[in-house]
């Protein structure tokens, strides 16, 4: 293999995206361990902390059932700072546009990005506009950065993860990658499936009622559930074991990601979480979730099993067990 | 009837494996039943089927991924084809990671190449249509299950009066090949788990030389858990009563005279002739050619193009794993050189890969 050479895989999440920010961007940038390696930074300034976090959105449609590349880039950047237990308190957008650009969808897109942040109590406060050459960039590209704060002082990261923890997730599994590729390819499906996307700060505000017992908190994006947990466990040195039963589908994407032999593990969603959290407040925590509109279908869906290696396991459907690994390249391009 | 759920019951596969157990328990000498398909190394590894039967019966993977059986050199011709001025490669996704001589798809298209993934042939005839300055070759990998629909994107092409879109073919077919293993005395196979799909096109009938002539028994298995444990139960009766037959356990998809109408829209297109097996060699009569009355549609024919010399990898072992020789773990460059974003061979990066399975699901 060309080792010169940016593959779309770097891109993805996945195991190459890793290698590439290991190998080479973070050791040029900073020396961020692997243990801080986190949905956003915490900053500490004269002794209060900060979370920033940044991301950019290349999502191909830029309208998709659910939503566009606007709301997602506001809900996407809302959630990387919830995911550290940060209040998030404004953001900056950033629009590369190509020329030629429809002003009409450029309105739509910033219309959805308004009611976004409104929905989640979020200023947006600045922002940098560019346009370049017909072809130089598909249509809109869309960055956002956010700071977050801290009113309280729990620390959730993604090395937290105990022994006899409880996995959770907020609900259903896969359901943007598969309205994005459903979008993108025209398939003729008839799945009404539509993208998750939504902001999680007001859910994740109901679980920090909890405390000390949410060790972890990571929304499941590019490279999807098991990318994210194969992450956490790496972090935190223990093993994860998903019980394949209990893990909550749509009935549509399941079939689906059958017929195009897709893992649904391996699918991003833009407006669930992940929950490690410590075992004897689970249930509490389930129906916390049960109780907000963006949690209605949380489910526990595993356990931390052991202290080694960094390993994700799934007991099947039918009892038998296999290891879950990480998205190896690119699964499904320009998903967000 | 929901064939998904149904077939995937928990109690009912722990029933079965609870029966294998007690079948087998008398036997002291392990039982080797071998897959042909690449659907049945995923499901296989992704259900954990391995870790629910008695140790002394062993499933083993043979070279039933179309993708991983293809020798470097039809990816060194699509290769070369893609660095052609105006055209357009269409192909099936798992081709893209494939490693050539010294490429692969996926870094050609970051070089700049048109290669373009589709779900289904027809939709490579579509580009043919939609772009008539360019030249769409699609690239033809696949056994029974696939060939059919590939001689009709051929015959849609025709009939659309295409003089763009061409077919670069690797077709193959399975039961042949199957007899040259069952004759390998170093593998020593008591029983075949026969390919689901590729069964619905020939019929279970197409076996039948295997069970008579090779005394292997041989039974048709659908993918699902269920279908996989039953399939293997059938196996181990058969060795354990001393028989050789043909059963078919998929019924409610495969018969033995298999799909009539599939098989005559792939004889219009295709015929058989010899094919190069990556492990195994040149088979006669193994392979599947489009007919000269189609020639106008195959690209080795119509599109001439220089062919970097074909190297094999050094150490990789895909020969040996796809003869089922050589498990994935036994290969010394599995996990460490050769890794599903990093391949050295097919089988680690092919959807169908053994390696790609053990690699994906069974560490």
């Amino acid at each position: 293999m060309d080792k010169d050479l940016i593959l779309l895989g770097h891109g993805s999440g996945g195991k190459l995206s890793h290698q590439l920010l290991d190998d080479l961007i973070i050791p040029a940038l900073s020396a961020i361990p692997v243990s801080g390696q986190n949905d956003a930074a915490l900053v500490e300034h004269d002794g209060r902390r900060l979370a920033f976090t940044t991301d950019s959105y290349v999502v191909d449609p830029i309208f998709f059932p659910g939503g566009n590349i606007g709301d997602l880039a506001i809900n996407g950047t809302i959630n990387d700072l919830a995911m550290m237990g940060a209040t998030p308190l404004c953001l900056s957008v950033g629009l590369i546009m190509e020329e030629g650009f429809s002003r009409k969808e450029l309105a739509s897109i910033l219309a959805s990005m308004r009611k976004a942040a409104d929905l989640a109590g979020v200023r947006i406060v600045t922002g940098d506009t560019k346009v370049v050459p017909r072809g130089k960039v598909d249509r809109i590209y869309i960055n956002t950065s956010g700071i977050g704060v801290f009113a309280h002082d729990l620390q959730i990261n993604g090395c937290r993860a105990e022994e006899g923890d409880k996995v959770i997730i907020s609900g259903t599994i896969g359901d943007h990658g598969i309205a994005i590729l459903a979008a993108r390819e025209g398939l003729d499906l008839e799945t009404g499936i539509e993208s998750d996307s939504a902001a999680l700060n007001g859910l994740v505000l109901e679980l920090l009622k909890e405390g000390d017992a949410i060790h972890v908190l990571r929304d499941p994006t590019r490279g999807g559930v098991a990318t994210t947990l194969k992450e956490i466990a790496v972090q935190s040195r223990v093993t994860i074991q998903l019980q394949e039963a209990e893990l909550p589908f749509k009935a549509a994407v399941k079939g689906v990601c059958a017929v195009l032999g897709l893992d649904p593990l391996h699918v991003a969603n833009e407006g669930k979480l992940l929950a490690i959290v410590a075992a004897e407040a689970a249930e509490r925590l389930l129906a916390r979730m049960h109780n907000h509109p963006l949690g209605a279908e949380a489910a526990i869906i595993g356990t931390v099993t052991g202290v080694s290696g960094g390993r994700v396991q799934l007991e099947t459907v039918v009892g038998g067990l296999r290891a879950v690994d990480m998205l190896a390249g690119e699964q499904l391009p320009r998903i967000c | 009837m929901n064939y998904l759920d149904e077939f995937r019951n928990r109690e009912v596969v722990t029933g079965l494996a609870g029966r294998i157990r007690q079948l087998t328990t008398g036997r002291s000498e392990p039982m080797t039943f071998m897959e042909v398909c690449g659907t049945h190394t995923m499901a296989i590894c992704q259900y954990g089927i391995r870790s629910l039967l008695p140790p002394r019966l062993r499933l083993i993977s043979g070279p039933g991924c179309p993708v991983c059986v293809t020798p470097n050199g039809y990816l060194d011709h699509a290769v070369a084809c893609c660095r052609l001025p105006d055209v357009i490669i269409a192909t099936f996704g798992d081709m893209m990671r494939v490693p050539g001589s010294s490429t692969s798809l996926m870094e050609e298209r970051a070089r700049g190449a048109d290669i373009r993934v589709v779900y289904s042939p027809l939709d490579a005839v579509a580009l043919a249509a939609k772009h008539p300055g360019k030249r769409v070759i699609f690239l033809g990998v696949g056994f029974e299950t696939t060939a059919p629909a590939i001689a009709g994107s051929i015959l849609a092409a025709a009939g659309e009066g295409l003089a763009n879109f061409f077919v670069l073919g690797a077709h193959k077919t399975i039961p042949i090949p199957m007899a040259v293993l069952a004759a390998d005395p170093e593998l020593r196979i008591d029983g075949f788990i026969c390919p689901a799909h590729v069964s619905a096109i020939i019929g279970a009938e197409a076996y039948r030389f295997l069970a008579e002539e090779y005394h292997i028994p041989c039974v048709v298995t659908g993918f699902e858990p269920v279908d996989i444990m039953q399939g293997v139960e059938m196996l181990a009766r058969q060795v354990l009563a001393g028989e050789s037959r043909v059963e078919i356990q998929y019924s409610r998809v495969v018969k033995w005279e298999g799909n009539k109408k599939a098989r005559e829209v792939l004889a219009r297109v295709f015929s058989p002739c010899d094919a190069d097996w990556r492990g195994i060699g040149i088979i006669p009569g193994s392979g599947l050619e489009i007919n000269a009355a189609y020639a106008a549609f195959d690209a080795a024919k119509a599109i001439p193009v220089e062919v970097e010399e074909t190297r094999e990898h050094e150490g990789c072992l895909c020969g040996e794993i796809l003869k089922g020789k050589v498990s994935p773990a036994d290969c010394p460059l599995f996990g460490t050189l050769c890794t599903p974003e990093a391949p050295v061979g097919a089988c680690m990066v092919s959807s169908e890969g053994t390696c790609a399975a053990a690699h994906k699901y069974g560490r």
